[in-house]
């Protein structure tokens, strides 16, 4: 599905990660494998470290941890805010909307719209769309837009599948109408078929969490994993990006007459080194225009990465002036999508530790 | 320039893949085996094997990943 816009922009962008740190060389303690096979895999894939909540810490808090960091500096104003969308796989509560609690928590005012999204890696992309969209409203003229997800509670440590690359962050991101004639073009596919690639299999009303889904089950190749926990068919999971992402790219430009090697940045999500850059060798980009070291430093946060990886990448470059970018998600659902667009000047662009 | 099977050896030297013709029925490689074995095999033959050619049946033995390369473009010595 195809999606344009006119006049909107993204104005700046926070992430927020925990300063509670993990390296990859404690953690594969945990996994029942040779300590040689885990540091080739270290080497290949980019795990080093990573940034974890502590215990009970959830995903308003980051979001909130943030905002007053932004109110405080007079980068945002909470009376500004016309709608807050939240895109997770970690709400705090089945019941009530995490943005409804974000909302509460800060005090922002009644006359503006609360939105969660079950969104995963695909995420921000995602959110981006359903954010120009509420723009085109003449109600709305600021978003902001929550990505994030606090998944590091919900892996086994003895699953080294998943268990290596997790970390937890927010991104939030101010999107809104912009005085210039910005064009913005996205496609986004979706395929539920293949949805149980990447999932939690319990927790939901097919199969709330007991005792017995708690319980650590030899799932093949070394590794524990209970059905609380999220499961990741590796293998899968890498087919679906390389076979599905490239054409998506390649037909969204071919669809708005861009040249693919003209823009200045790809952003994609950050799922781990190896995969990106067989991505890139598919595509034939250099691997300068397609950052990769999200997971080795932070782990992969899902929605978060991608403005991650502009916030570590390129911060310097969209504060002073602006870029081509094509940003691509893929990730649950099975869900991928694919945004070209101008990024910046943006009035701030940076991360910041959650003690 | 490494042969495939010592490229195999260090990455499980526990095992005989000479000796084997299904690594993966065979327990000698897992899926992190194969992603190793791909950045490996990269490096020693001067390509980049594609992401859509990671699959199982490529890596089965010794002669498909030899198979593989060739397709990819390297030169094996004889």
């Amino acid at each position: 599905m195809n999606f344009s816009f006119r006049n909107k922009r993204i104005s700046g962008v926070l992430t927020v990660v925990p300063a509670n740190e993990r390296s990859f060389l404690e953690d594969m303690k945990n996994f029942n494998a040779p300590e040689a096979r885990s540091l080739k895999l270290m080497e290949v894939m980019g795990y080093d470290k990573r940034r974890v909540v502590s215990e009970g810490v959830c995903i308003s808090d980051l979001a909130v941890f943030g905002l007053q960091n932004l109110f405080s500096r007079s980068l945002l104003k909470p009376e500004d805010i016309d709608a807050l969308i939240l895109i997770s796989q970690t709400p705090d509560y089945l019941v009530p909307p995490t943005t409804s609690v974000i909302q509460g928590r800060l005090g922002l005012k009644q006359d503006m719209l609360c939105l969660d999204i079950n969104q995963a890696c695909a995420g921000f992309v995602i959110g981006l769309i359903q954010s120009f969209m509420f723009l085109e409203q003449e109600s709305i003229r600021k978003v902001v837009l929550l990505s994030g997800d606090v998944l590091s509670r919900k892996v086994s440590p003895k699953d080294r599948t998943i268990y290596p690359l997790v970390g937890d962050a927010i991104a939030i991101t101010v999107v809104e109408r912009d005085s210039g004639e910005s064009s913005i073009e996205a496609t986004v596919k979706m395929d539920g078929s293949r949805g149980n690639a990447l999932s939690i299999p319990a927790g939901g009303m097919r199969l709330p969490c007991s005792p017995q889904t708690a319980v650590l089950e030899d799932v093949g190749d070394n590794n524990l994993r209970a059905k609380d926990h999220l499961f990741m068919d590796g293998s899968a999971i890498f087919n679906f990006v390389q076979t599905e992402v490239p054409p998506l790219i390649n037909a969204l430009c071919s669809r708005t007459g861009r040249d693919i090697y003209s823009g200045d940045y790809f952003l994609c999500h950050q799922p781990n080194r190896f995969m990106l850059q067989k991505l890139a060798d598919k595509m034939k980009i250099p691997h300068a225009k397609m950052p990769n070291n999200v997971v080795e430093r932070f782990g992969n946060s899902g929605g978060a990465t991608i403005p991650m990886a502009l916030t570590i990448n390129v911060a310097d470059h969209l504060k002073a002036g602006s870029a081509r970018a094509c940003l691509a998600g893929f990730g649950a659902g099975l869900t991928w999508a694919a945004m070209l667009l101008t990024l910046g000047p943006l009035s701030f662009c940076e991360l910041i530790d959650y003690p | 320039m490494k042969s495939v099977a010592e490229i195999l050896k260090e990455i499980r030297p526990e095992f005989d893949f000479t000796a084997s013709t299904d690594f993966m029925a065979d327990g000698m490689l897992d899926s992190f085996d194969m992603v190793t074995l791909v950045a490996a095999l990269d490096k020693n033959y001067g390509i980049s094997i594609p992401g859509t050619d990671i699959l199982p049946e490529n890596f089965q033995n010794i002669a498909s990943i030899e198979t593989l390369l060739r397709r990819c473009g390297a030169v094996l010595q004889p």
